[in-house]
């Protein structure tokens, strides 16, 4: 099964001969590295107040390297596909002596996280936050949801969809309008930066939270009018 | 030593348990989370390279890691899914060629 005893000893030997050559190198390329080093973070600081908010990671996320982001979208979509491609979702069923504790928690925290992903995502134009944080904690929710086959029973319909592409495709949308008021792809108007990168992360929190939830799930669900 | 370069050994160090697990490891679950524990050497190294900028880390590798994660999420659970399909197809949770 899983033993190494089962190689031979010369190829272990190679093996760890390999490991330790790629560790030497590594503590190599670390130990010559310059010691101190302000990499982009002096131009990330210059040009923060066009950016369109006031946090770095965010401004970097949403705006100098947009394009990163979108497609991050993109990635996240193309395996949440994959994995319904796979195989039929198949979740734990109602039984008859449900958690009593686990299901009044989960109702009552549920609305909780739903509140504090919300302030986490404005959190984001100004301070550490954003939209993975929020959609992060927004999965954490859904997870909790999915093991309660008694409050929600989810079902694949045009309403799951759409809120699954929402990020992706309105990050789309407005990197490509933008090119009609001058600039290129992703370049964001200034005055209406923060707006355009608020409005998108708040559909790109939505649809991540969502994805995550359905990637731990691990499967498409059943076609079905309700929800 | 500079605090930065401790934090980025340790990140290598991450680096190889994981790739020795990935060559000597046959259960591709095992396989999966040696690739984690890889990819989180990746991190801790790039995070600890951003410290360099002085007082204020540089905000770009953290932007980039933020990503980073994400992405490594996504492939771990196509991965997950995949594993099943293969034990689900050859009965045990390994490739073909390897058992």
């Amino acid at each position: 099964m899983t033993n190494p005893e089962r190689l031979r000893p010369l190829t272990l030997i190679l093996i760890v001969l390999l490991v330790t050559g790629v560790a030497g190198i590594l503590l190599w390329a670390l130990w010559s590295m310059q010691p101190v080093a302000s990499g982009l973070s002096l131009q990330v600081r210059e040009h923060l107040p066009v950016s369109g908010v006031n946090a770095e990671v965010t401004a970097i996320l949403m705006n100098f390297r947009g394009y990163d982001t979108l497609l991050e979208m993109a990635v996240l979509l193309a395996a949440l596909l994959g994995v319904w491609h796979l195989g039929p979702l198949q979740l734990p069923q109602a039984d008859n002596h449900p958690d009593p504790i686990l299901e009044t928690l989960v109702r009552f925290l549920t609305p909780v996280i739903i509140l504090v992903t919300g302030y986490v995502l404005w959190l984001g134009g100004h301070a550490v936050g954003g939209a993975f944080q929020a959609g992060a904690l927004l999965a954490g929710a859904g997870v909790l949801l999915l093991m309660q086959p008694r409050v929600l029973v989810l079902r694949d319909h045009l309403v799951l969809r759409i809120m699954i592409v929402a990020g992706a495709a309105l990050f789309t949308f407005v990197a490509g309008m933008v090119m009609f008021t001058g600039g290129t792809l992703l370049e964001y108007p200034k005055q209406y930066a923060g707006a355009l990168i608020l409005l998108i992360e708040a559909a790109s929190t939505v649809s991540i939270g969502l994805i995550l939830t359905l990637l731990f799930a691990g499967g498409a669900p059943r076609h079905g009018d309700k929800e | 030593m500079s605090q930065f370069l401790w934090y980025a050994m340790v990140g290598s160090g991450l680096f190889c348990i994981g790739l020795l697990g990935l060559i000597l490891q046959r259960h591709l679950l095992r396989r999966i989370l040696a690739l984690n524990v890889m990819g989180i050497g990746v991190f801790l190294i790039y995070v600890a390279l951003a410290k360099r900028a002085g007082l204020l880390p540089d905000p770009v590798p953290h932007a980039m890691i933020l990503t980073g994660l994400v992405v490594s999420v996504s492939a771990t659970a196509l991965g997950l899914v995949l594993v099943e399909r293969v034990q689900r197809l050859h009965g045990r949770p390994e490739l073909p060629e390897d058992s």
